[in-house]
């Protein structure tokens, strides 16, 4: 399968290295809430308490070959 | 057996073919002179369409040799142009569906779009621009219907957009295409193909991108469903030894249902001209001892019985056009490269010359 080339020129955000550091958004493995999780704070969903987060995918804009 | 013409048939036997390779050139037989000749091959030549509907064709192709009726058949698949979708731009896609297999899906959408109106994009890397590109936007989100009946269990009355659909993909003109495309906007041929399925909360937001291509690229590219040929099925009875008439129905039910006739009275048996084509070859008269020798099966040469299913752009009866015009191109090229090198050796001193 080919491999996906992931591109900052159009469309995604431009300029990512001089983006202020944005809070990281997580998803609950359990009920699906979004949380902020901030560094050297537990992780732990504010709605149910679950332990285990999923990573949002990325905003940028990923390349294919139909093929 | 009388009937059979090594010259024109290929023997069907019960365990082997005889004759398949054709004979008429010069020096096979002597006192002949099977020289290619433009006068008999246009007497000879019939192409007939048989049948044609939306999607596809039977026509015959008489009168060639199984080379160019083989050429034909490989650029119908592998060289005829068409326009499909090559490069696909995701930003966002939470369906079920991996990115990749997404992707790959949209490349087999057959498009409406007529190749003249696009140059190839000769490279991976050149440019894209407005003559070789065509782009397509695919924003869809899934949601809940608000006023649904609460017992509904189908996905359609329950959420909006819970298939994403060809239809759903927009074209985005670029440049000189809105005016030069207008007469015949650029979509997808059936607009109910099925390309994931959402659920409330996930969406997809891409962009696609079409260039023209050939088969041999990419199957995506090819504009048949099945490109085929096969050799006219002949049925040539031994007038010497009839089928005898108390086994008739029986010699009848060896072929294809209306190939072969059976007198009610006489109940003599003869072929049907007209359907004999449709026989299936199963051999199935060799396994009767009864009726060997009454009968031999055989395909007609230079007889060609071609049927093509169109998918995409072409209608089928523009098919056989298109890839005699592949040939021809083909042809030029290397007409041009054969007088090149003939002028080559003949004027040898003058090249090296102006090399110097």
């Amino acid at each position: 399968m080919n491999q996906p080339s992931q591109s900052n020129t159009s469309g995604g955000g431009g300029g990512f290295a001089q983006q202020p550091r944005q809070e990281m958004e997580y998803i609950c493995a359990d009920c699906g809430a979004k949380n902020e999780i901030k560094s050297r704070e537990p992780i732990r969903c504010r709605e149910c308490g679950h332990r285990i987060m999923y990573k949002k995918r990325t905003q940028r804009m990923v390349q294919f070959e139909a093929r | 057996m009388v009937g059979f013409d090594p010259k024109r048939h290929v023997g069907v036997h019960p365990e082997r073919v005889s004759n398949v390779s054709s004979t008429d050139y010069p020096g096979h037989d002597p006192g002949q002179d099977n020289a290619w000749d433009l006068a008999k091959f246009q007497q000879r030549l019939i192409v007939r369409v048989e049948r044609l509907s939306n999607r596809s064709i039977d026509f015959d192709l008489v009168g060639v040799d199984a080379s160019i009726a083989n050429a034909f058949r490989r650029i119908l698949i592998a060289e005829v142009p068409t326009v499909c979708i090559e490069r696909v731009y995701i930003w966002c896609n939470t369906s079920v569906i991996a990115d990749e297999v997404l992707a790959h899906r949209l490349g087999l959408i057959p498009l409406d779009v007529d190749p003249a109106f696009l140059d190839s994009k000769d490279s991976q890397n050149s440019q894209a621009t407005d003559r070789n590109t065509l782009v397509f936007r695919l924003k869809v989100a899934c949601e809940r219907r608000k006023n649904a009946p609460r017992d509904a269990t189908d996905p359609n009355v329950l959420f909006i957009h819970s298939e994403v659909l060809s239809s759903q993909l927009e074209w985005v003109p670029q440049g000189e295409q809105a005016s030069a495309m207008a007469a015949n906007l650029p979509a997808s041929t059936n607009p109910n193909i099925v390309l994931a399925k959402l659920r409330p909360g996930q969406e997809i937001d891409m962009e696609a991108h079409a260039v023209k291509g050939v088969g041999k690229d990419h199957a995506k590219f090819s504009p048949v469903a099945t490109a085929s040929y096969r050799l006219l099925p002949e049925i040539i009875l031994n007038p010497a030894k009839p089928v005898p008439p108390e086994l008739a129905d029986k010699f009848q039910k060896c072929f294809s249902p209306s190939v072969i006739r059976v007198h009610p009275q006489t109940k003599k048996v003869s072929v049907d001209k007209k359907s004999a084509r449709f026989e299936s070859m199963s051999r199935e008269v060799y396994r009767h001892p009864e009726f060997e020798g009454c009968v031999q099966l055989a395909r007609v040469r230079d007889h060609f019985l071609f049927c093509i299913e169109s998918e995409g752009f072409y209608p089928p009866e523009r098919l056989l056009p298109e890839a005699v015009q592949v040939m021809r191109t083909k042809i030029a090229t290397l007409r041009r490269a054969a007088e090149a090198l003939l002028n080559d050796t003949n004027a040898n001193e003058d090249a090296e010359m102006a090399e110097a």
